[in-house]
């Protein structure tokens, strides 16, 4: 079973079009992996589907780093 | 082949007027359609039971688009049924007339939560659907008075022309996801609606159309089939007047 991190990695790869290395914790959706607002909303669809979970759109708007997204599903999930 | 073979269109207030006509034209093209109801379940019905003999599916569900959860649970049955959401058309639609002066709140609020933000709701509930689909039509059907104005419907003018800019800036949010957005702007059309009309008003309606005689609720209907069809990939944000010339 893949963990929460490689997952998340996995829907970013596929979703933003950038390379795995690129995908650190510390990185910006928007500043460093080059997603636009639509992109932005777009992952957090696929990270709940992934993740079988809601994210409201209040949560989702303090989503702005992947260390965001995997910190944010961590906490749901444990 | 109709040019909408597998399809699935959800239109709202599809049980009279207008609506009706779009939603047997739109299935006589091949589309399954979601016939989306608020009060007349019997005439909702009797469109299923018309689009069913045309060889496609359609289902009746009820729902107030004025409210998100009812909206939701609309979109949630079209999806349990068809699996997609092809084609939305923002339909459903009153009228409580009166002049600005005697206008109540109350009949403010009303068109504008059925006429405007039912359009906003319902676009907002399909969006997601679409985006992931990379495809989506959404039509919907503004009015010439909402760019004419028109003495007695301050309410409904006011949603009508805002329809229109919440047409502009869903095409502009929506474009790169190939979910392309446009809206139909029909003048006089035969329907309940212009029936309760009085005789004298609609001498004076008919004397300012250029083509002298009221449309049908099938003119609107098939420029809907061409606004949702492939004919159409490379139009969005537009309003199409439908009017028999009253506004050029």
């Amino acid at each position: 079973m893949a963990t929460v991190i490689e997952r998340v990695t996995k829907v970013v790869v596929d979703r933003l079009g950038v390379d795995e290395s690129e995908v650190k914790a510390e990185a910006s959706f928007r500043e460093d992996l080059g997603a636009d607002s639509l992109d932005v909303v777009e992952l957090v669809m696929e990270l709940e589907d992934e993740f079988d979970m809601e994210i409201s759109d209040e949560d989702a708007e303090k989503i702005a780093t992947v260390g965001d997204a995997i910190s944010y599903i961590e906490g749901k999930i444990s | 082949m109709g040019k909408l073979n597998g399809k699935t269109a959800v239109v709202t207030g599809a049980s009279r007027g207008i609506g009706r006509a779009i939603a047997l034209q739109l299935a006589a093209e091949g589309a399954n359609v979601v016939v989306n109801y608020s009060g007349s379940e019997q005439k909702a019905a009797e469109v299923v039971e018309e689009i069913q003999n045309l060889g496609v599916q359609a289902v009746a569900v009820q729902a107030n688009i004025s409210e998100a959860e009812s909206v939701q649970q609309l979109m949630n049955a079209a999806l349990e049924q068809f699996g997609s959401i092809d084609i939305l058309v923002n339909n459903a639609g009153i009228t409580r007339d009166n002049l600005l002066m005697r206008m109540k709140e109350e009949e403010w609020d009303d068109v504008m939560n059925t006429n405007l933000k039912g359009v906003f709701l319902c676009t907002k509930a399909v969006t997601r659907q679409m985006m992931k689909q990379r495809a989506g039509r959404i039509i919907n059907i503004s009015s010439i008075v909402g760019v004419m104005g028109n003495a007695g419907q301050a309410n409904y003018v006011a949603a009508k022309a805002g329809v229109i800019g919440l047409t502009k800036t869903s095409a502009k949010e929506l474009a790169s996801r190939n979910i392309l957005v446009n809206a139909i702007a029909p003048g006089f059309i035969t329907t309940e609606m212009t029936d309760a009309l009085t005789e004298d008003l609609k001498n004076a309606m008919l004397a300012q159309i250029p083509l002298a005689k009221l449309g049908q609720p099938e003119d609107i209907a098939k420029a809907v089939v061409f606004l949702a069809s492939d004919d159409a990939n490379y139009i969005t944000g537009q309003t199409i007047h439908i009017d028999g010339g009253m506004y050029m």
